[in-house]
């Protein structure tokens, strides 16, 4: 083998050989060195070090990201979970409530002083023996109207001596309330129907679960009163004043038209006071019903309190649950997470309409960036003929994708809001000004500004997609006598499909996670209400409406009762991103499904 | 160009005789008279050409009783400051193959996509001289293209089919005239299927996708998709040029089939594809038509020293 490889080497170095010939030099192998050499590839020719580089690069952003959802999802998925409560005697008191956070520190000398003399030499002590570090945990002590506080520290020293001094007792309730936070209380009685029993615990437990749910139901039905029939009303009386208004700034005040429309307004006016008292006597009806309906407890430190039962979402005895009990408070606060209004400023309650809110800014635009952003790409790609002025577009473009959020949050709120809503406030609404309808933040223009944001990565992925579009099709199409805009629409569009859907993912996952913008164009801490209801014209775009990303930054930043509202945050975030990766899955399925359409058998 | 000559066999030396034969402008070019080409005036010829020198091409007689489908007339053309094209005069005859062969880069593409006016899409394109179909003139002024390209069927080299069903693929043409009519659809994408031979294989799955069929059956479907409209003239760029052998055959049996009652201009790199499946043959040489005759003629008794070099794989 090498014998023959050495023959052509040598017959190829023949040029060279004839002058050595005369020297009388043997000629080298050259050939046979070569292929030495050549055998020996080096590690860096095999590329090894490349892999372990883009390996490790991998790795890292997977450790990040998935360290990221991990911390997430644990805090999320935790949070609704029902903790015991604990009750723990200290050396100045009683405090009783589900613990939330275990942590270390070292205590200053003052946070002895506030210690009964007689202990402090102990406690003193105690944390000295311990290297002057002492454990503390974070109770939630809840009964705000009682202590004026939501959370309390008890450190290690604090708590009393003796075995019974941390306990869990059995009866202590987590009541869940409308206002005030949770209280944390045995009962010691029930009100029924205005009529007060004294009982024991566990009696006093029963009856509250035999009248709870029916005056829950009737408190239900009162919000829907007020929320559904009176809206109703209002909304009626609101379009008669407007309608009344109008004939009066188009014909003035006392011209016949307005005496006219005058007329009619005083009439439906009065019809809708008859309805509008009926429902405030059914409204106070059902009040007063539940008004005699309260459950009297008695907290940690003996202080009783009587709370009324439709104030009470939820009750639990919290030491004394199996875990099936568990399970079923989990998937109850999950659901009211989920399907409910927020209460306790945001850090209690569910986040429905923040999800509504979310979900359909980001349908809205979409359905606004996909269409405007195509168009604009095609134009690019497929008519613009190229030059300069076309290149600084796509410059301006791709720039455009690097202009703090923020910016286009102000852009929206001048252009959008301010010009345009105003502008149709003057010609549609004037009836209503000075109050704005369009001329403030509100869905349709939060929409619009995030379409504008997200405008770039539609028209860069498109155009990419569009350029992939092989020419044989294009001139496939034209040989057969197709216009250029009969060949975009029948075969380069349909092609760049998936691509365009990539753009879309990637515009929804930028949009719906954005919230400097929100701020601005209408993204509300509270809604009063949903953008879509049941009173004409169904659909209110002009409406404040909540998002989710804007719900995280007011739990963690502006609530008032933080330490609450934090675990709230994590429960939220995971509810985002949950919501985004089903948006995208959606369109990932979609696409995946075009893409097959596709797909040749030909390589 | 010397070293070519050497090698001939003496046997061709002799001047081609028996074939009265006319260049195009003989009268500016004495040497086309068949009798009158000696071996000098033969290498002058590749010589003057690659000084960019005009030479005239040699049409054999045959083509004049022809009826053309395709003339071509004083075509010229520029990709920028480069001439692709020089002074091309050829008639494509009706309801005939003609198979136009020569070395890559000469300039066959360019000339077949001249005629469907496909060159329009590069931009700097210049275009001297005009073309005409079936007596309407393809670069007059004011010609629709769009309409003059529904007037041709095209099938490429590398098969594009477009992304839809088979049966979207075949009636496409169609479609984009606006036709609704199911029946003539059905009627149309039948009869166009089995022109191209493929109706057998991909009838029971006409809904499927175009891009699902193998490569000669993706070809064999462009194909149908380019008789579908019932065109004057098909244009054929090396249709077979990706094809395996068998692929090959049942495309050329297809091209022999559709000869009478289509026109066909096909561009091809094989000889033998060349013999076996068109009537007439045109030689090209650096955008110029060397010699343009009947099949047999071009293969077997050349005017040109140069075409039969071509032909029997001496050069090219
Ligand atoms: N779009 C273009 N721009 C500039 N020059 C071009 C373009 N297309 C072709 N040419 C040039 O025109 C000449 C003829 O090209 P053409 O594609 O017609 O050759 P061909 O005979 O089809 O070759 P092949 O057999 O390899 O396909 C070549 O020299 C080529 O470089
Ligand atoms: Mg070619």
């Amino acid at each position: 083998m090498t014998s023959t490889q050495t023959k052509p080497g040598a017959a190829h170095n023949d040029p060279t050989a004839g002058p050595r010939a005369g020297v009388a030099i043997k000629p080298p192998a050259p050939s046979y060195n070569r292929s030495r050499s050549r055998n020996k590839t080096s590690l860096y020719a095999h590329g090894e070090p490349m892999v372990w580089l883009t390996g490790g690069a991998l790795a890292m952003c997977l450790l990040m990201i998935i360290g990221l959802v991990a911390l997430i999802v644990a805090q999320g998925v935790a949070t609704f979970w029902p903790g015991p409560v604990v009750r723990y005697q200290t050396l100045d008191g009683v405090r009783a409530g589900e613990t939330t956070r275990l942590e270390n520190y070292s205590p200053e000398d003052s946070v002895f002083e506030r210690l009964p003399e007689s202990s402090r030499a102990a406690a003193r002590k105690m944390v000295a023996d311990n290297g002057g570090v002492t454990g503390r945990r974070l109770v939630r002590i809840g009964n705000y109207e009682i202590t004026g506080e939501h959370f309390a520290w008890v450190s290690d020293f604090e708590i009393a001596p003796g075995a019974d001094a941390v306990s869990t007792p059995p009866w202590m309730l987590v009541v869940e309330r409308l206002a005030w936070g949770r209280f944390y209380g045995e009962p010691v009685g029930v009100v029924i129907e205005g009529k007060l029993i004294p009982c024991e615990p566990a009696e006093a437990w029963k009856l509250f679960g035999e009248h709870h749910p029916a005056v829950r139901e009737r408190w239900e039905q009162r919000r829907r009163l007020e929320t559904g029939d009176i809206g109703v009303i209002n909304h009626r009386a609101e379009q008669a004043r407007l309608a009344l208004r109008a004939v009066e700034m188009k014909y003035g005040k006392e011209s016949p038209q307005w005496r006219a429309e005058h007329e009619s307004f005083l009439k439906t006016e009065e019809r809708d006071k008859a309805e509008f008292d009926r429902i405030a006597r059914e409204i106070e009806a059902l009040n007063n019903t539940n008004n005699g309906y309260k459950i009297v407890l008695r907290t940690a430190d003996g202080t009783e309190s009587t709370l009324g039962m439709a104030d009470i979402v939820r009750a639990y005895p919290a030491n004394q649950l199996s875990f099936a009990q568990k399970s079923v408070v989990y998937l109850s606060r999950w659901w009211e997470f989920l399907t409910d209004d927020p209460r306790e400023a945001n850090s209690e309650g569910g986040v429905y309409p923040a999800i509504f809110g979310t979900v359909v800014m980001t349908l809205i635009m979409s359905l606004l960036v996909v269409p405007f952003g195509v168009l604009a790409a095609l134009y690019l790609r497929e008519y613009a003929k190229g030059g300069i002025l076309i290149s600084a577009v796509r410059i301006a473009i791709n720039n455009l994708a690097g202009v703090p959020s923020i910016v286009f949050g102000v852009f929206g709120l001048g252009f959008f809001c301010y010009i345009i809503g105003g502008g149709i406030d003057q010609l549609f609404f004037s009836a209503k000004l000075p109050s704005p309808t369009f001329g403030t933040g509100g869905l349709m223009w939060a929409s619009f500004t995030l379409a504008l944001l997200t405008l770039p990565v539609v028209i860069v992925a498109t155009e990419e997609t569009l350029a992939a579009v092989p020419g044989s099709m294009r001139e496939g199409s034209y040989a057969c006598g197709a216009s250029k805009w009969q060949t975009i629409k029948r075969i380069v569009l349909p092609r760049a499909m998936p691509g365009i859907m990539t753009g879309m993912i990637l515009a929804m996952a930028r949009g719906a996670g954005e919230v400097a913008p929100l701020m601005l164009v209408g993204a509300v801490k509270l809604a009063p209400e949903l953008p879509v209801n049941g009173v004409f014209p169904f659909f209110h775009p002009e409406r404040s409406f909540m998002h989710l990303g804007f719900h995280i930054y007011d739990l963690g930043f502006q609530s008032p009762n933080a330490e609450a509202a934090k675990p709230m945050v994590f429960t939220t975030t995971l509810l985002l991103i949950l919501i985004i990766a089903v948006l995208n899955l959606a369109a990932v399925f979609i696409r995946a499904r075009l893409r097959r359409r596709f797909s040749s058998s030909q390589f | 160009m010397t070293r070519m000559t050497h090698k001939m066999p003496s046997k061709q030396d002799q001047p081609p005789t028996g074939h009265a034969v006319e260049g195009t402008a003989s009268a500016e070019q004495p040497g086309a008279s068949p009798v009158a080409i000696p071996e000098p005036v033969s290498n002058n010829r590749l010589a003057a050409i690659a000084r960019g020198e005009n030479v005239t091409s040699l049409t054999h007689d045959a083509l004049k009783k022809e009826v053309p489908v395709v003339e071509v007339k004083n075509f010229n053309l520029w990709y920028g400051a480069k001439k692709a094209l020089f002074d091309i005069n050829m008639l494509i005859p009706k309801g005939k193959v003609t198979a136009l062969i020569g070395p890559s880069g000469c300039g066959k593409s360019t000339l077949l996509r001249s005629v469907n006016r496909l060159n329009d899409l590069i931009d700097n394109i210049q275009i001297k001289g005009d073309m005409l179909l079936n007596d309407d003139s393809i670069y007059g002024p004011g010609v629709d293209v769009i309409e003059l390209r529904k007037r041709m069927g095209m099938v490429f080299q590398k098969s594009n089919p477009f992304p839809m069903s088979i049966f979207e693929n075949v009636v496409y043409s169609l479609r984009i005239d606006g036709e609704r009519n199911r029946r003539t659809l059905e009627d149309v994408c039948e009869r166009s299927l089995r022109g191209a031979a493929l109706w057998e294989e991909v009838k029971d799955r006409l809904h499927e996708s175009g891009l699902s069929l193998s490569g000669g059956q993706q070809q064999r479907l462009c194909i149908a998709r380019a008789i579908a409209a019932e065109p004057e003239v098909l244009l054929m760029d090396e249709p077979c040029s990706a094809l395996d052998p068998i692929a090959t055959g049942k495309i050329e049996d297809l091209i022999q089939a559709l000869s009478g009652e289509y026109s066909i201009l096909i561009v091809t790199h094989n000889m033998q594809q060349a013999s076996r499946s068109s009537d007439f043959t045109a030689f090209m040489y650096l955008g110029r038509v060397i010699e343009y005759g009947p099949t047999l003629d071009i293969f077997t008794k050349p005017l040109c020293r140069e075409t039969e070099d071509y032909v029997t794989g001496r050069f090219g």
